[in-house]
């Protein structure tokens, strides 16, 4: 069952919001019925569901409403049609004393601009989520300060805010989110702020502390890169609507429309970066020297599932699985010809990223970058993903 | 021909309306007015004259001095000012009315700061009471002060308690200005995220909101203090007591050097006090 269910969510500015939900239902556009209503379309019937654990991206440019969106999950702004489903129970109709039980106990929020309470200590920052709910001294004290130190601030306790770097403030921002436990963890642009080299510090520090902790996250980015890096999900927004939902593979490798397309291509890499960037060195064996038992064993070694057969010129042959080699050695067959595989997924070295995506999305082993009929490197699924994020130690120096 | 338009609708009697709903309020409202007068003159003439004027003059002197060394940061500027400002003033034997001045603007700003800051407290949570509001402290503050002595004989014959009465009239405006200001001030993303958490309406005024809107919030008590004391002087004229007591009469007597040891004394209070509250502000701020 998931966690948060939004159905047909939303949020029109202005007066009269309901006449302008029905030009919206004629098929008028955000502009037209700002021209003819006077209204402002925020967000405009987003239906999406969040699993239990999952970090779910939000992105879109500005003005597409994804702040709006996120607010409209926790009703910091209401909802003007539509329900968000937080297990089973809908938050657009709950009386004001459950929505803050929800807020309470269920969900907290970090903020882009940190929103950090200035004149409280560290310490009473986290605090706040626990001292709300009236908890007693000790326990929200000691439930802070476990927070903090899980985001690796527990030196500063007793200082302002102001004294903190803005890495260390969101920090600060996220831990006032973890410390009374939520089961959901909405970040509205969280390190959008941060500059990029902070930013991806505290990427790597959010999967690092989600793979403990296992939290229902909402994350909202208009970058891409941040996207792709953190998201098990990705819903593409547009002018209110969400015009995408799916795995960061499922959005580049099958944009819905154009304006995903576009929105992939203005913002990666993918026109820059060819196949020899982000190839790797390829481990392989020699089909002159080698036969399945020491193949078995190189792959073994390597944890790979499949090797590459080349000759001493390094010839790409083909390839072998490693249940095929098994099978072999089984049989006592001598030479790797007779498990040679050869539907080889091939590029060349200055094949682009975006045609790599359409190979390698349905390819079972690594694409083979090939020069004159030589293995020059293979690609890995995940050096492309990472490689559009900007993460991979891409060999620019090489181009 | 054309002024006759202007008489097509004979005098509407808004002098006598007021005067009838003076007296109206007078009659009715006794029952409220006489204790006020009669509880709060006594606790004024109590603290005046049996404990401000009971402190010897140089204990006093060093407190205040004392206190001014402290609240400014341990510098000696404003505690060598208080003592050599309030020397002179007993020096010159205003010691008594400088202590009725006190009394009337400790008590006429701290009835502002009580009843200005919940209403700006309720400007900035309510659009209608801001708009409601607003109008009535424009009116308050521009009428010009003097007629507010006429009411205040009214329900309160003459002496100190009038003259809290027309301060606070005069005085409160600015306290409930900046509260509501330094409220509506705090950053948007504050309200939302304390909102976020689940405070309810009053943990996030408490927690979030007035500790936020301090400074901009004792701005304001500053000059409902200052402006307090300005209306104090003006009060002389229906009875109460103190330095601008002084000053009047010297204007009756048209007597030059009176008149300006009076206007010396009550300046420097004025600057004793505006410091004061500005190095409070700053502390906590």
């Amino acid at each position: 069952m998931p966690v948060i269910e939004a159905k047909n969510l939303s949020k029109v500015f202005g007066k009269n919001p309901k006449h302008a939900l029905k030009l919206l239902d004629k098929g008028l556009s955000k502009e037209a019925i700002l021209k003819e209503a006077g209204n402002t379309v925020g967000v405009n019937r987003a239906s999406f569901s969040v699993e239990a654990g999952e970090i779910f991206v939000i992105m879109g440019l500005s003005g597409s409403g994804k702040s709006t969106l996120v607010r409209l999950i926790n009703r910091l702004i209401e909802p003007t049609e539509g329900s968000i489903l937080i297990d089973g129970e809908d938050l657009a109709r709950m009386d004001k004393k459950s929505l803050r039980r929800v807020r309470r106990e269920k969900m907290s929020m970090v903020f882009q601009k940190f929103a950090l309470f200035p004149l409280r200590t560290i310490l009473e920052n986290a605090e706040f989520g626990l001292e709300v709910q009236n908890a007693p001294k000790e326990e929200r004290r000691k439930k802070a300060e476990k927070a903090l130190e899980m985001v690796g601030l527990a030196g500063y306790i007793h200082q302002k805010p102001g004294q903190l770097s803005g890495g260390m403030q969101q920090r600060v921002g996220l831990a006032r989110a973890l410390a009374n436990d939520p089961e959901v963890l909405l970040m509205d642009e969280a390190f959008s702020a941060l500059d990029p080299l902070i930013r991806k510090e505290m990427q790597d520090e959010l999967i690092d502390l989600q793979s403990s902790m296992r939290k229902t996250i909402i994350f909202i980015t208009h970058d891409l890169d941040e996207a792709l890096r953190l998201g098990d999900r990705i819903a593409l927004m547009k002018d209110g609507s969400i015009v995408q939902i799916g795995t960061p593979e499922e959005i580049l490798v099958n944009p819905a429309n154009d304006y995903v397309e576009r929105f992939v291509e203005d913002v990666d890499r993918s026109k820059v970066l060819t196949a020899q960037h982000i190839m790797k060195r390829p481990e392989t064996v020699n089909i002159e020297k080698h036969g399945p038992r020491v193949a078995l064993e190189r792959m073994r070694e390597e944890g790979l599932s499949s090797m590459y057969v080349v000759d001493s010129k390094r010839n790409l042959k083909g390839y072998i699985t490693a249940d095929d080699a098994s099978a072999a050695r089984k049989n006592e067959i001598g030479n790797l010809e007779e498990i040679l595989k050869n539907d080889i997924p091939r590029v060349d070295k200055e094949t682009s990223m975006h045609e790599i995506f359409n190979i390698i999305h349905d390819s079972p082993i690594p694409v083979a970058v090939i020069e004159d009929g030589k293995l020059l490197g293979i690609i890995v699924r995940g050096s492309v993903i990472a490689a559009l994020a900007g993460d991979a130690e891409v060999n620019i120096e090489n181009a | 021909m054309l002024n006759s338009m202007l008489e097509f609708v004979p005098r509407i009697p808004i002098a006598e309306g007021t005067e009838w709903v003076t007296e109206w309020l007078k009659e009715k409202f006794s029952v409220l007015f006489d204790p006020i007068k009669e509880h709060l003159g006594n606790f004024m003439e109590f603290m005046s004259e049996d404990v401000l004027m009971l402190i010897p003059p140089i204990i006093f002197i060093i407190a205040v001095a004392l206190i001014a060394f402290f609240i400014s940061g341990k510098k000696l500027g404003l505690a060598a000012f208080s003592i050599v400002g309030l020397w002179l003033i007993y020096n010159q034997g205003y010691w008594d009315h400088l202590m009725n001045t006190v009394t009337l603007v400790i008590i006429a700003s701290l009835l502002s700061v009580i009843i200005g800051v919940p209403f700006g407290i309720l400007m900035a949570k309510s659009k209608i009471a801001e708009a409601i509001i607003t109008p009535i402290l424009d009116f308050m503050q521009t009428m010009p002060a003097f007629v507010y002595l006429i009411p205040a004989v009214a329900f309160f014959g003459i002496g100190m308690v009038p003259g809290v009465f027309a301060s606070l009239i005069f005085a409160t405006p600015p306290t409930v200005r900046f509260t509501n200001l330094g409220i509506r001030q705090v950053s948007k993303e504050l309200v939302e995220a304390s909102d976020a958490f689940g405070s309810t309406g009053a943990q996030k005024l408490f927690k979030v909101q007035l500790p936020m809107a301090k400074a901009t919030i004792m701005a304001g008590i500053n000059q409902t203090v200052m402006l307090s004391l300005s209306m104090v002087v003006i009060a002389s004229m229906i009875g109460a007591p103190g330095l601008g007591r002084e000053v009047l009469s010297s204007l009756q007597r048209s007597n030059v050097g009176t008149g300006f040891v009076a206007g010396v004394g009550i300046v420097i209070l004025a600057i004793i006090i505006d410091r004061f509250t500005q190095n409070m502000n700053k502390k906590k701020a």
